[in-house]
């Protein structure tokens, strides 16, 4: 490790404006430490990956209630693909049924969170999983 | 009258106390016992009596006795059609109103066919693009028969232009058309967070809507005043009450400056507030906001007609407080939560059903949810009496501690300059974070108890049926509009849209130009790109 701080793109792809979740995880991981950038709401994968790239991230966390995470959340990693990026740890919540959630580890979302789960246990989460990127 | 500090000091002092903050959910310190002692004012300035000014104890003279409230179960997902069904199956049940959710493309102006539509068509509720998708949305339901509520804001505009038309083809007279659309920007801003344009034109559209009904569909109710959504999104009981009363304000100042009198509107504006766990708590913001409001029309407004002053609502049960563990316990959450509303003197109600943490509801999930209502009101006999807490000393001190805060509040704000400028720095959006941080902070220190999340959890979690929206129906519904488009006068439909530029630019009222642009079969997402190119486009500027 080069002790250079962990950052964490918090993004909320999607129509959809429950940003409660959204809003507590990032600040909740800036409590514990890490520098997080909020993109806001309404963000197309595009935007998302883009901005990953931009801020330099180590990882994205992606919140989706709507529904459409099976389109968003594969449309992420394509994206960060695309720009060199498949090192950047992608990990996500929302209203993400477990079938879902299953398919969604196959297809390299690293972590899923859902309903109940604590500040506590995502930041562990991070600071278990997430490095600084090379 | 203060015996109570002496029995505080003589009894409680020496009576065991559980070491618990015995608070509110939203954190309001609830004292051991309260008095007469508790109570300020008369009975006739601070209560009066059902049906009469303030209105605290109801808004209506027999209350329940005379009507139960409206239960209408909010539905909607997947093609027009299925939603039509799910409908129809409602009101074979005994619902007694409509309630209808659109998907989330209808709701931020994007047709199904649209790029940022994709995932989304039918998902959180019905897709609707076009006058046909509404047609077929309310086929064999006669508007004349039901009354409708919609749940859209930012193409509000767009789904009553189409609901009128609906009406027109069946032969059914405007002035009959009955119901209310949600049509509450501010509330957007704050809190739900779907809009197209910047706040000030949003407003504009809204009060656009205000005029129109007012005029000429005499039986809608073109803004349902939300707190519901504020306080989802982790407001306080007394901010939800607070900003909620704000955004009627605002509004009713911009139908004024219209040159609009109070008497011609404020009678179809109507509330729509959540229902959430703490059972006195609910209770008592209910009755809090129907004195507010009376007191405000009434003072600050001017209003004369009686109606003005009655704050008529819907109510739902609060979706956040439902758990994706041991999802059963939900029927109890929810039963708690409507006997609150109905204590409270709601004039409608929506329950949510047990399986919503995950998916739209089944079927039988919704009847569990309808089931609720209909032994609240049939099988307790709470209906029998009007306000039957009323009087209750805890009661009425919250009542009064509630309305206290939330007149801090609002004085807040009117300092500000009113809620756009309120908005426009951010106010009530921090607040609202910060107490939604606040309460989960509480929530992990164990200060406050969710069952089977942060206490009696159970590993294997109880699993329960859960909708699935084939994905099928996305490429349907695209593929129902791209035939659409292509069907239809393409240069009829251009020259209704320059029509609806044009009242946006001139100021003249756009509800005309977008009901003739719906019946040219110009979509809502090309209506909503009027609304982007000539207002802009607003965008979150990502508070914390």
């Amino acid at each position: 490790m080069d002790g250079r701080r962990i950052r964490i793109l918090v993004a909320k792809p999607g129509l959809d404006g429950h940003d409660r979740g959204a809003k507590i995880i990032a600040r909740a991981l800036r409590d514990g430490g890490f520098e997080v950038i909020y993109t806001g709401l309404h963000q197309t994968p595009e935007m998302i990956a883009e901005a990953a790239m931009q801020e330099d991230v180590d990882a994205v966390g992606l919140s989706v209630l709507s529904g459409a995470h099976m389109t968003l959340f594969p449309e992420v990693i394509r994206m960060l693909k695309e720009r060199g990026a498949a090192d950047v740890v992608v990990f996500g919540g929302g209203i993400i049924p477990e079938d879902d959630a299953r398919q969604l580890a196959t297809l390299g979302v690293k972590a899923i969170f859902t309903p109940g789960a604590t500040t506590e246990e995502i930041i562990k989460w991070v600071r278990d999983n997430v490095h600084p990127r090379a | 009258m203060n015996g109570k500090r002496e029995w505080m000091e003589r009894t409680y002092a020496g009576a065991a106390e559980r070491p618990a903050r015995f608070s509110t959910v939203s954190d309001l310190e609830i004292e051991p016992l309260y008095t007469p002692g508790d109570l300020t004012g008369t009975y006739d300035e601070k209560l009066g009596y059902p049906g009469e000014y303030p209105y605290t104890r109801g808004v209506y003279g027999s209350m329940y006795r005379g009507k139960l409230w409206t239960m209408r179960e909010f539905a909607g997902y997947g093609l027009p059609a299925d939603t039509n069904a799910r409908l129809r199956f409602l009101l074979e049940h005994g619902q007694t109103g409509l309630s209808i959710a659109f998907d989330m493309p209808a709701l931020m102006g994007y047709d199904a066919d649209h790029e940022r539509a994709q995932g989304e068509v039918g998902r959180e509720g019905v897709a609707v693009s076009s006058i046909h998708d509404m047609l077929a949305l309310f086929d064999r339901i006669p508007l004349a028969d039901v009354t409708t509520s919609m749940t859209i804001n930012c193409t509000a505009s767009v789904a009553l232009a189409m609901y009128l038309v609906v009406a027109e083809r069946q032969g059914v007279p405007w002035e009959r058309v009955a119901g209310t659309i949600q049509n509450d920007m501010l509330k957007e801003f704050i809190a739900q967070r779907e809009w197209i344009s910047p706040p000030e034109p949003s407003l504009r559209i809204v009060t656009d809507m205000i005029e129109f009904c007012a005029r000429r569909v005499p039986r809608w109710h073109p803004v349902s005043i939300s707190g519901y959504h504020i306080r989802e999104a982790g407001a306080t009981a007394v901010q939800e009450l607070a900003f909620t009363i704000a955004d009627g304000i605002c509004y009713v100042e911009e139908a004024l400056r219209r040159g609009l009198e109070v008497d011609d509107f404020a009678p179809r504006l109507s509330f729509f507030w959540d229902l959430h766990n703490d059972f006195l708590e609910e209770i008592a913001k209910l009755r809090a906001a129907r004195r507010m409001w009376a007191r405000l029309m009434k003072d600050r407004f001017g209003a004369k007609n009686p109606r003005s002053m009655m704050l008529r609502t819907h109510a739902q049960t609060a979706g956040v407080s439902l758990t994706a563990q041991q999802p059963l316990n939900n029927v109890v959450r929810v039963a708690i939560q409507a006997l609150a509303g109905v204590l409270g003197g709601v004039q409608s109600m929506h329950t949510n059903s047990m399986d919503e943490t995950y998916a739209l509801p089944t079927e039988e999930a919704v009847t569990v949810a309808l089931r609720t209502q209909q032994i609240i009101a049939e099988e307790t006999g709470v209906i029998n009496t009007i306000d039957p807490l009323g009087g209750s000393y805890a009661i009425e001190a919250l009542t009064d501690r509630i309305e206290r805060d939330a007149l801090r509040y609002i004085d807040h704000i009117d300092e500000l300059g009113g809620m756009i400028a309120a908005i426009e720095r951010g106010y009530p959006q921090r607040e609202i974070a910060e107490a939604a941080f606040t309460y989960q902070r509480q929530l992990e220190q164990g200060i406050k108890t969710v069952v089977g999340v942060n206490k009696y959890q159970m590993n294997d979690g109880q699993r329960i049926e859960r909708l699935i929206i084939d994905p099928a129906i996305e490429a349907a519904q695209r593929e129902r509009v791209r035939q659409m488009k292509q069907a239809r006068n393409g240069v009829a439909v251009r020259e209704a849209l320059q029509r609806v530029g044009e009242a946006c630019r001139s100021g003249e009222n756009l509800m005309d130009p977008i009901c003739e642009a719906v019946r040219r079969e110009a979509t809502l997402g090309e209506i909503s790109d009027v609304f982007r190119a000539e207002f802009g486009v607003y965008t979150d500027p990502g508070w914390l």
